[in-house]
């Protein structure tokens, strides 16, 4: 076991919570899109195979990239906070397998669907598409309200609660409102990619959708603010400042809802990306060191000086990334750049791929 | 079955399946590149036609690779949570980093490779597949220092009750590193090469006897006189630069795998002892070739050798001593984990005071390493005989004779150098055994304590299950698309027209 050698955290150790949680807002606010985009596969491409192609396209050069943010944030906790990610990954297992097998799922189905000029073979892809991304956005959302709530640790540093406790009444509000977010905040990026019938749909679905993320974010944030407040977190008495993001959030929702209805599509694209970083901000502060844990022995806690790697480490990682993240964010950027258009049906190109 | 024994063999089936795709988007995105710049360069449409043909089957493959690639980042904390906490200041990091900058790179580049045909220049389009290829090399410096750092922990010391870093930089001049980089990379190269010269040569083999009978149709329409030599053209070409590819490389893997033994007997002897199911020492070591053990892998019963090789394989001089399993134990019970020459990494010996408490069986299965120490150069040498036996058939236009023995190798040579991958792999890991990281940490106290049997053997049947499905899909597209053949191209062209149809499209 770590001993504690010192009473509050490094300036390194902040650094590295710090991005960790920069690292899952650029893993929401990207792949939040993508599996938006992936759910409405079905219901905006409705059954047809040209439309389905435009929906999928929009996210074609850049859903791969996207995911590496997650991979990524895995890593670096991994890296900056071993015992967070061995306590973490082992105490959430099942709910893991089920964002693997989800990932697993989808990535397959974007590449492979369009490999055979068959319209079964397609129509499963895109079932196992829709399910891959509702699956890790479901259990993400489950997930990350439980560390709101505090998941309890024991002495040996592991999860000391099991697979069903996870789904608590807050916890599915977590997951229904990643799901909606993710639905709206896709939907305004399909309006923003397209031209045409798909791009009115898809506004006609963001105006719906944004309502019911507006009510799940405003039952989210009073659940969170009222039953687990920031200031019950002996790091760091956040509760202005989760009440500030979480209804900060509900009002990007509604901004986005008001851009839509404008028809101001690159608008409305930031607001709901506005609302995902927010409401990432709201759950770290509520995590801010305590990693979202809750020791049953004071004496030995998993918090973000005992979770934490050495200073070298740590130093070497700072380094790291402050070298390549902003490059990384440069050819990201790029790529975007470089498929800027908007798409509509005429540029299908016939056949299969 | 306990949750170790199930977490172990997760471990197994995850990674040995993930690292079927690994060679070959490590060596082939290369090679797409090399015959995309070909056509770059002379303009030569074959050379698009062959880099749309391999690269398709090269996306394929792709996907499978990134699918279960992130299976892998997972398990460590999933099934390996203790491991995880008592590494993860050192081991953490090149995982980190080969996200940050290799991941990134390979797939946002791969995507604008995809999709970037009509929309960047031609040359920026070319440079798009290079950047992602070197995105998986850079992929391969941080996964083998990592797992070089659980052969030969160095860089790092026992503090706070876990290893902790005291220098990146031995991670990077590791001799396990330096010698597994090489040996894995041209590993690859010669898989992705074999896959070439197999595919084309089984082409140019069924189109020759075609055109010689008179009539060559593909995708129902009968080819003109102008496009089967076209296609044999390219074919010749494809089974030539492939089969030259893996020979090349199969130079530089076997002298790197050479270098690789004499490093492995030095930092693992008990591993290199294994490999060979010697038990007592010896001076000079002859190289067996064939050994049967008593069931409790104790002595030898019978086997075939040839005097002084081994030897020579594990120190470079034909009268070198080699340490038998025997005397490892033995050296084991009076002075801990050493090496051969009975130094220590930090780490080994700051921490050999908690572990002189731990109890520990020191072989590993030696079957098991002896035997795919043996096949994985089996494979590999048989994949070089191949290779040239293609060159000498096809040396100087001769078309090769279609007999059934020369079509299975060339089905079987993209397997060889992969399969021989594979059990070097196994060789690597369980010959590692008892250790999880050698000398440090055993395998059983590493693994995940609130991560039952029920659990583990749940997720296990399940990716197993889910791996086999796809293991199906994946192998019938790849038919499909080798089946279908060079595809008839036209350039893209970057185009203004907002309802221009995509150069590529899902």
């Amino acid at each position: 076991m770590l001993t504690v050698l010192q009473a509050s955290p490094s300036a390194l150790q902040i650094v590295w919570f710090l991005l960790v949680a920069v690292l899952w807002i650029g893993y929401f606010f990207l792949e939040g899109f993508d599996y938006g985009v992936a759910m409405l596969i079905p219901v905006l491409g409705r059954d047809d195979e040209r439309r389905r192609r435009v929906i999928i396209n929009t996210i074609g050069p850049t859903w791969d990239g996207n995911e590496v943010w997650l991979l990524t944030a895995g890593g670096a906790t991994f890296a900056a906070f071993p015992g967070w990610y061995a306590t973490m990954f082992s105490g959430l297992y099942l709910p893991l397998f089920l964002v693997l097998v989800g990932l697993i799922l989808r990535g397959v189905s974007f590449e492979y669907r369009a490999k055979r000029d068959d319209l079964r073979w397609k129509r499963m892809f895109d079932t196992t598409a829709a399910v891959g991304s509702l699956l890790p956005a479901l259990v993400l959302g489950i997930g990350f309200a439980n560390f709101v709530k505090g998941l309890r640790t024991g002495p040996d540093l592991l999860l000391a609660q099991g697979f069903w406790s996870l789904f608590n009444p807050f916890a599915l509000v977590g997951g229904l409102l990643f799901v909606s977010l993710f639905l709206t905040h896709g939907a305004v990026f399909i309006a923003l990619k397209t031209r045409g019938e798909i791009h009115d749909e898809s506004r006609a679905f963001a105006l719906k959708s944004a309502v019911v993320t507006v009510v799940l974010m405003v039952v989210f944030a009073l659940y969170q603010n009222l039953a687990y407040p920031a200031s019950d977190n002996p790091w760091f008495n956040g509760s202005a400042v989760t009440w500030i993001t979480s209804l900060l959030a509900v009002v990007a929702v509604g901004a986005a809802w008001w851009f839509t209805r404008a028809d101001r599509d690159g608008w409305a694209f930031l607001a709901t990306g506005l609302a995902v970083l927010l409401l990432v901000v709201d759950i770290f502060v509520k995590m801010y060191g305590t990693l979202g844990f809750l020791p049953t022995d004071p004496a030995h806690p998993l918090d973000i000086m005992t979770a934490s790697s050495s200073p070298l480490t740590l130093k070497l990682m700072t380094i790291a990334a402050a070298v390549f993240v902003p490059i990384v964010l440069a050819y990201q950027a790029w790529s975007y750049w470089v498929f800027r258009k908007r798409l509509s049906t005429a540029n299908i190109p016939e056949g299969a791929h | 079955m306990d949750a170790e024994i199930i977490a172990r063999w997760q471990f197994g089936i995850t990674t040995v399946y993930h690292f079927f795709f690994v060679p070959i988007t490590i060596g082939l995105s290369m090679l797409v590149a090399v015959m995309q710049t070909i056509w770059v360069r002379q303009g030569d449409e074959q050379f698009l036609r062959l880099t749309k043909f391999f690269g398709k089957l090269f996306l394929i493959n792709f996907a499978m690779g990134v699918v279960t690639g992130i299976v892998q980042e997972f398990q460590f904390g999933m099934n390996w949570s203790e491991y995880s906490r008592f590494v993860g200041d050192v081991f953490g990091a090149p995982l980190a980093l080969e996200a940050l900058i290799a991941f990134f790179l390979e797939s946002t580049f791969i995507g604008l490779w995809i999709f970037g045909w009509d929309k960047l220049p031609k040359k920026l389009h070319l440079a798009t597949i290079y950047l992602a290829s070197i995105g998986t090399l850079l992929s391969s410096v941080f996964i083998l220092a990592a797992n070089s750092w659980m052969q030969n922990p160095v860089g790092a010391t026992y503090r706070n009750g876990r290893a902790e870093l005291t220098s990146f930089g031995a991670l990077l001049t590791n001799p396990v590193f330096l010698t597994a980089l090489p040996h894995v990379l041209l590993a690859s190269y010669m898989t992705a090469g074999g896959l070439v010269a197999g595919v084309c040569t089984l082409h140019l083999t069924r189109m020759s006897k075609e055109q010689a009978a008179g009539n060559v149709v593909r995708n129902g329409h009968t080819l003109t006189a102008d496009e089967v030599a076209g296609d044999l053209r390219t074919y010749r070409w494809g089974a030539k630069f492939g089969a030259w590819v893996l020979l090349v490389a199969s130079v530089f893997t076997i002298a790197s795998g050479d270098l690789q033994g004499k490093v492995m007997t030095q930092v693992q002897p008990m591993k290199m002892a294994a490999a060979e199911a010697l038990y007592t020492t010896e001076q000079p070591a002859s190289f067996s070739i064939f050994t049967i053990g008593t069931l409790d892998g104790s002595r030898e019963l019978f086997s075939i050798r040839i005097p002084h090789v081994l030897s020579f394989l594990a120190t470079g001089n034909i009268n070198g001593q080699v340490k038998g399993i025997n005397q490892i134990e033995q050296s084991y019970a009076a002075n801990g984990f050493t090496q051969d020459n009975g130094a220590q990494t930090d780490l080994q010996k700051t921490y050999a005071g908690v572990l002189k408490n731990e109890p520990v069986k020191l072989t590993p299965n030696i079957p098991v390493a002896y035997w795919t120490f043996r096949i994985m150069m089996g494979l590999g040498f048989l994949g070089m005989i191949i290779a040239l036996w293609i060159l000498v058939a096809l040396r100087g236009g001769r078309t090769p004779r279609p007999t059934r023995l020369w079509r299975w190798a060339n089905i079987a040579l993209p397997f060889l150098p992969l399969f021989a991958i594979s059990f070097g792999w196994v060789f690597t890991e369980m010959g590692r055994q008892p250790w999880i990281v050698a000398g440090v940490l055993p395998t059983y106290t590493a693994v995940s304590p609130s991560v039952g049997a029920f659990q583990a053997g749940l997720t296990m049947v399940l990716f197993t299950l889910l791996y086999g499905v796809l293991a199906v899909v994946e192998f019938g597209l790849i038919i499909k698309y080798h089946k279908a053949g060079l595809p008839d191209v036209t350039e893209a062209l970057v185009s203004d027209d907002e309802d221009a149809p995509l150069s590529f499209a899902y």
